[in-house]
């Protein structure tokens, strides 16, 4: 008896070395290529990092770099505010549109194939310098500006709504933002290919026989809409929407990591870089994990 | 007794008559929404491609159609000089086999290491697990950029532990050589690798135990239980990974820009395509660098430089879409 619970537990060593096997490529590149140069970068952003021909030092120089990235730089403080309020109406309108879209794509309807396909295509097209090349392509823009004009008169419908809302002065400040995400669409609509397919995935686990009793009992589409479709699918979207905001960090047209890739690459400054990418990773770290906090109290788990 | 009673109103209006105009309400309710969806989707898709057909018609005009405010969608006059020139500009020959051997290379690495790191998270149980997955999502969260500068200088002066430096007297400068990026796909720290780790891991665990336990009780060992029995299971979400993997380092532009610089990538020509023509321009006409390009005719070349960039993913795309879109969903992602 005794020697067959010792001959179990030889089994379960020898499978947790292996399991350990296993996994030993991420435990070494994790410690070599993640947490040295994590540690060095947070390091170096309290440094001086000089140069030289064949080694590089460090010199401390304390809280500097910091105080000079928020209190000098005329640059940084405006970069971090634009695109950090940038970052969250974008995530925002993305979460509400792909989970739209996913809606609709989630009904029966012919060439549903085609049209999934096309909006999942921005995933492979849109990413990477991309992004960048498109946006700066003036003119493409223009061509597109031409485009939509010649469709729908000199002024869109857009335009018209917008005066009226205008004159009319309700909320002034919200609207504005709103009306950007709109003339946007297009940003919106190519960053949400991977979101609009995971909320599908979650979708198409819900079982159709709640929807059909929820029907017999005399709910309409709507109410099931946020009585069943919303509660089931709540858990996705805290993976959205952390998913999204990371997204965001790492868009080539993210302007302060350009900023930070140029002063490293051109200026050689190091520790100034460090530190202004480690306040940056702070903050965004910061708004994940509070907004996590807050959409984990509402996510409602079905077991 | 039901069927003979339906087939007794087989009119419409009679059959709407009996239902107290319910039917006729839902039937038009339904090619109401139908419609409505039609238009939207119409609208959204033709947002997304719109792009992609300018830049194809802008790809075919002559430098005179750009100009020209009668032009707008259809060139003109017709000509492939776009391509050839652009494909010039950018060796697009020797440049494509780079880009295709490096992305090839790069993703087989990082899905085959990414494979063995999740098949060990999804069916062993040891010491640390947990601490060590919340390493990778922390992989998962933490943005390569933060770790980007002092990574530039972990290559710039490489060295395993000072045995290089004992032995040749100096540190290894492997900045602008594809070693470390090699490197960094082997330990699984290549772009977004901590999301493939997370993928594969969901699908082995969606997989049944019982086809694991009857090889070892038949003698087989761990290793290859996993080759010979768990592995053949695993081709969608291997294919898609890798599908994933070859798309965006393809397209990747910050790795490529801190590692490969010296090698000759499609991203990188693609990025340097409009300086490269205002140089071509200025050296075709004999006028100094001073002389400028014009801003639509340059955007025009990045254009069509864009279009022969991507041609190859949406050919891949073409193919193997069931790859991308079909195993995503069926890994069942949930937090």
């Amino acid at each position: 008896m005794k020697r067959q619970k010792n001959k179990l537990a030889g089994l379960q060593r020898r499978k947790a070395i292996s399991g350990y096997l296993f996994i030993m490529p991420f435990i070494i590149g994790f410690l070599a290529f993640m947490v040295k140069p994590f540690c060095q970068s947070l390091y170096m952003s309290f440094c001086d990092v000089q140069l030289g021909a064949m080694t590089f030092k460090p010199v401390w120089n304390g809280l500097f770099n910091y105080n000079y990235a928020f209190r000098v730089d005329p640059e940084y403080t405006r970069l971090l505010t634009e695109e950090l309020s940038r970052m969250a109406i974008y995530s925002v309108s993305i979460m509400v549109f792909s989970f739209f879209v996913a809606l609709i794509l989630n009904q029966k309807f012919h060439g549903r194939a085609l049209v999934r396909s096309i909006f999942f295509l921005p995933v492979i097209l849109a990413s990477g310098v991309m992004l960048k090349l498109d946006s700066e392509n003036s003119l493409m823009n223009a061509v597109a500006q031409t485009v939509e004009l010649n469709a729908q008169g000199t002024t869109g419908i857009t335009d018209a709504i917008q005066n009226i809302l205008r004159t009319s002065g309700v909320g002034v400040r919200a609207f504005e933002e709103l009306f950007e995400v709109i003339d946007n669409i297009y940003d919106v609509a190519i960053s949400s290919g991977i979101q609009i397919i995971i909320f599908l995935s979650g979708l198409q686990t819900i079982s159709p026989s709640m929807y059909e009793a929820a029907d017999i009992e005399g709910c309409t589409k709507w109410e099931s809409l946020w009585k069943i479709t919303f509660p089931m699918v709540s858990s996705l979207f805290l993976v959205n929407w952390i998913y999204t905001v990371i997204d965001f960090c790492m868009r080539s047209d993210n302007e302060i990591i350009e900023k930070i890739t140029n002063l490293m690459n051109i200026n050689l400054n190091y520790g100034y870089a460090s530190a202004m990418s480690w306040a940056y990773f702070l903050l965004v770290m910061l708004i994940v994990g509070a907004s996590t906090f807050i959409i984990s109290k509402g996510v409602y788990y079905y077991e | 007794m039901s069927k003979a009673k339906t087939g007794k109103y087989t009119n419409f209006w009679e059959r709407n008559k009996k239902s107290g105009g319910y039917l006729l309400r839902r039937t038009v309710m339904q090619y109401g929404v139908s419609i409505c969806r039609a238009v939207l989707l119409f609208g959204l898709c033709f947002l997304i491609l719109q792009p992609l057909l300018n830049k194809i018609s802008v790809s075919f005009m002559t430098e005179g159609d750009l100009y020209d405010p009668i032009v707008t969608s259809i060139p003109l006059h017709f000509t492939t000089q776009n391509y050839r020139l652009a494909g010039g500009l950018m060796e697009y020959g020797t440049t494509l086999l780079h880009s295709l051997i490096i992305a090839v290379t790069v993703s087989l690495i990082q899905v085959s290491m990414c494979t063995l790191v999740g098949y060990g998270f999804a069916r062993f149980q040891f010491p640390l697990k947990k601490f060590w997955f919340a390493c990778v999502m922390a992989v998962v969260l933490i943005p390569p950029q933060v770790i980007s500068t002092s990574l530039n200088l972990h290559f710039r002066f490489f060295d395993v532990l000072g045995i290089i430096e004992l032995v040749s007297g100096s540190t290894l400068n492997l900045k602008s050589s594809v070693v470390p990026y090699y490197l960094m796909s082997f330990g699984c720290m290549g772009l977004k690798n901590g999301l493939y780790i997370f993928m594969i891991r969901q699908f082995f665990r969606n997989l049944p135990k019982e086809l694991e336990e009857a090889a070892y009780v038949d003698g087989c060992g761990t290793l290859r239980t996993f080759i010979r029995i768990m592995l053949p299971d695993a081709k969608p979400i291997l294919t898609s990974c890798f599908l994933f993997a070859f798309v965006w380092q393809w397209t990747d532009g910050f790795y490529s820009s801190m590692f490969l610089g010296n090698i000759s990538l499609l991203s990188i020509k693609l990025k340097q395509l409009p300086d490269t023509f205002g140089a071509y321009l200025a050296r075709v006409s004999g006028l100094g660098s001073s002389a400028g390009v014009s801003v639509p005719y340059s955007n025009c070349m990045l254009a069509t430089g864009t279009l022969m960039v991507i041609m190859p993913l949406v050919v891949l795309y073409l193919f193997a879409q069931k790859g991308f879109v079909e195993s995503l969903s069926s890994t069942g992602i949930k937090m």
